[in-house]
Parts: structure tokens; C-alpha cells; sequence
């Protein structure tokens, strides 16, 4: 090859890089779009998992929202109250008070405390054991089913089933609800992070049926709701409530219930 | 007519860029886990493939098989153009649609600079070059090749989901099941052979 070879297709490789680079400058000046710098300032502060617990399509999506008015500045379940604030301090509002949550499984029916009906073998996602007969092989209808449905859709790995019951990490839970719509026995539920009294159990059924499906059952005797002083504690078709706005964790109820299923 | 019409069939089935031509693997075992993502990644692959072949069909033509430059003996450099070319090409695709076209741009998404990197579309544009269509007939066949991507993403994002609820034994989880899935789609691909 001649040195003239050479020289015109160094020439023309390095002209169509320049003009490329060229192209790509005016071009990135021509078609530069306006990006809110609140947008951005708001994208750094989110946690970033763009686990989608706020309803929209990621972080970004959340901060274009925010920047637009069209959602709250605490609408980040993940960050909570700490994100809110510097968010707040972003759009130059103040935020909100924001109690941290966290999700709570209301049920302690482990593989020897809850009585079984028959055997289930088949796919492990409780959406079809929910559709077996008497919604699955527990003897209990309310109880959870053990096969991780809510641990598949966690984002952040803080639910894991345990001896058949599935368990929240209350540390590593973000309060996202991913679980919460994911749980074909609506078990589970967002409660303050700092309630230290909750109640154990799901199941609608009269005091003797729980009896025999599970040992850990409520079994609707109200004990609870005449020891609270409070008011705070309910029993509403066979099964305890528990108000975490007057409750004071006095631990009364927890104390009475004879089946100690109040934790 | 008619000859572009094998053409486009041809190169979307009979040859598809996945399963015959073994291009394009990456972002077809990589992002095949959903069907609505492979969908998005195959509907950006068309789009860039389409306007690459016909980019790079121009710049073929008029710049390294140009008589007038050392009587077209600059052929040889066609890859490294190439890439600049479709490089430069996603790069100012996805500028444009940011600034003029905000929803398909939401659409694409991520996967548009993605596509730099899949070799499809060099490889659409080497083919065409190889069998020296003109630039219409290029056209087609990467619009062809690139639909057939599509396709071959699609099914295998479906049967990945369904497989999501299988009992597959502990050393085939994961890639190596995905892999003899891909295979077992290639040799059911190899049933259009005798299509055209």
C-alpha cells in the first residue's frame, strides 16, 4: 500500500470522527432539553431502588412528579421522613411529620402451632395455593400460606418465611406495600414501626373452630378489650383490633391474652 | 417488488439475526425476562437498525466505495466507519427523540444506547454491503432482520416467564436454561428453511 493509501484513509477515518464529534456537539446544543434542576437536586436525594412503592415509574418519574406539583413531597415510602425533609428543603417546603412504618404479618400459625388439612404439592406461589380447596392445606382459611409470594416481590429483601409463617425484618423493611397488594390473604399490613403491640392472628372464625385449627389462634374472648384502659383495643368479628392512635404500649392486653398471640 | 418482499421475509425469519445468524445475542438473552422489556428493546432494535442500514448504505456508497477517492479501494474500512457511523447515529437518535418526541422516547427508554453495543445492527450493515443491495433493498432487509429480532426476543421473554413457575434443577437455573431454550427455539426457526 502506498503512503497515499495511508494518508487518505487516516484522513478519512479521522474526518468522520470529527465531523461526528462536530455533529454530535451542535447537536447535543441544538436538541438540549430543560431539565428542571429542582429534578435533579430531588432524583439525588431518593433512595434510588425505583421500587415503584410510590406509584410511579421509578425515582425519576417520582421527582418529575414532585417538581410538578402533581405528588407530595413524603410521597417516597421508602425514605421516609428524613427524604421528605430534604426534599421539603428542595422545594422550599416544610414537610410534613411522617411516622415510619413498617409491614407486619398478623400471623405466628408456624408448621407446629397451626394444624393442617391435607397435603399440597405443586407450584410454590401462594396465589395458587389460594386457589385449593378451603384456600389451602392450613386447617386455618386465614393464615399465612408459606410459599413467599410476598418474598418475591420484595424489593429489598426484608421479608423471609420462617418455620412456614412468613416474617418481616423490621429493620431492613422500607414500607413499600409491595407485600402488602402481593398477599392473596391480605395478611399483611403497614403499622407504625414503633407499635410494640400487635396482634398475631387473622382469623374471622368463632372461638372453638380456632381452637382446633391452630394454638395460636385469637379466639375472640375479649380479654383484651375489658383490660385496656385505653380503649384502644377492639374486637371486631372474632378478632382482636388494636388502634395505633391510643394505644400507649402499656402491655395489658399482651399480659391478659390467653393465648398469647398479642406480641 | 416481489424480490424485496423475499427479502424482508428471508432475513425476518428463514435467516433470523438471533437464532441463524447467532448476532444480537446479548441483549437477547439479557433483556428477555419480561415480555413488555424485550418488547421495548426489540421495537428501539428496529428502529436503529432500519435508520442504520440506510445511513451506513449512504456512507458505503458515496464516501468508501466512491470511485473518485482512490478509485474505491477504501472498502477495507467499512467496520471501523461503521461503528462510528451507528455509534454517532444512537447518540443523536436519542437526542432527537428526547427534544421532539418525549413519549416514544419514554417508550425506548433505557434501551436505546443500549443498542450501540449490539452487534446486529453492525452486522445488518455488513450484510448488506457483503451481497452489495442498494440502499433501498438494504433498507428493507434491515428493517426485515431487525422485525425478525423482535420476533425471536418476544418468544423467548413469553416462554421465560411461563418458565418463571417450572421446577428447573439447580444447575440449569438461570442462564444455562435460557440457553438450551434459545437452542431449541434456533432449530425450530430451522422450519422456515424451506419457506422461500
Amino acid at each position: 500500500m502506498s503512503i497515499a493509501g495511508i494518508i487518505v484513509a487516516a484522513a478519512i477515518v479521522g474526518g468522520t470522527g470529527l465531523f461526528i464529534g462536530v455533529f454530535l456537539g451542535f447537536a447535543g446544543k441544538k436538541f438540549a432539553v430543560e431539565v428542571d434542576e429542582r429534578e435533579e437536586a430531588i432524583l439525588g436525594v431518593l433512595p434510588g431502588n425505583n421500587c415503584g412503592g410510590c406509584g410511579y415509574a421509578g425515582c425519576s418519574g417520582l421527582a418529575a412528579a414532585i417538581v410538578a406539583g402533581e405528588a407530595e413531597i413524603g410521597a417516597c415510602p421508602v425514605g421516609g421522613a428524613p427524604v421528605a425533609a430534604q426534599i421539603g428543603e428542595i422545594m422550599g417546603q416544610e414537610a410534613g411529620e411522617q411516622i415510619r412504618k413498617t409491614a407486619f404479618v398478623k400471623c405466628a400459625g408456624t408448621c407446629d402451632k397451626a394444624g393442617k388439612d391435607y397435603e399440597y404439592y405443586g407450584l410454590h406461589d401462594c396465589i395458587m395455593v389460594n386457589m385449593m380447596q378451603n384456600g389451602g392445606p392450613k386447617t386455618c382459611n386465614y393464615g399465612c400460606l408459606g410459599e413467599g409470594t410476598c418474598v418475591s416481590v420484595c424489593p429489598f429483601d426484608a421479608i423471609h418465611i420462617v418455620d412456614g409463617v412468613a416474617v418481616v425484618d423490621k429493620e431492613a423493611c422500607k414500607a413499600c406495600g409491595k407485600c402488602v397488594s402481593a398477599c392473596p390473604k391480605h395478611l399483611i399490613e403497614l403499622v407504625p414501626y414503633e407499635q410494640k403491640h400487635l396482634v398475631q392472628c387473622n382469623s374471622r372464625d368463632k372461638g372453638k373452630d380456632v381452637m382446633k385449627a391452630c394454638s395460636v389462634g385469637c379466639i375472640g374472648c375479649k380479654m383484651c378489650e375489658r383490660v385496656c384502659e385505653y380503649d384502644a383495643v377492639k374486637v371486631i368479628d372474632n378478632i382482636a383490633h388494636i388502634d395505633p392512635e391510643k394505644c400507649t404500649g402499656c402491655g395489658a392486653c399482651a399480659e391478659k391474652c390467653p393465648k398469647k398471640i398479642i406480641q | 417488488m416481489k424480490e424485496l418482499l423475499i427479502i424482508a421475509i428471508g432475513s425476518a425469519l428463514v435467516n433470523n439475526v438471533v437464532l441463524s445468524q447467532f448476532l444480537g445475542i446479548c441483549p437477547f438473552l439479557g433483556v428477555s425476562k419480561k415480555v413488555q422489556t424485550a418488547a421495548g428493546m426489540g421495537g428501539a432494535v428496529v428502529f436503529v437498525i432500519t435508520i442504520a442500514s440506510f445511513v451506513t448504505g449512504l456512507v458505503y456508497k458515496f464516501i468508501l466505495a466512491n470511485k473518485a477517492i482512490l478509485n474505491g479501494k477504501l472498502v477495507y474500512l467499512q467496520t471501523i466507519v461503521f461503528i462510528l457511523v451507528i455509534a454517532c447515529l444512537v447518540q443523536f437518535v436519542e437526542m432527537f427523540l428526547q427534544k421532539s418526541m418525549p413519549s416514544l422516547y419514554q417508550a425506548l427508554g433505557v434501551y436505546l444506547p443500549l443498542i450501540t453495543t449490539n452487534c446486529a445492527v453492525l452486522g445488518v450493515a455488513l450484510t448488506n454491503v457483503q451481497k452489495e443491495y442498494s440502499i433501498l433493498t438494504g433498507v428493507i432487509n434491515g428493517l426485515g432482520t431487525s422485525v425478525g429480532f423482535l420476533i425471536a426476543i418476544v418468544i423467548l421473554a413469553g416462554i421465560r416467564e411461563k418458565m418463571e413457575y417450572n421446577d428447573v434443577s439447580e444447575s440449569f437455573k438461570g442462564t444455562p436454561i435460557v440457553l438450551i431454550t434459545a437452542s431449541l427455539m434456533a432449530i425450530a426457526f430451522f422450519g422456515f428453511s424451506g419457506l422461500i
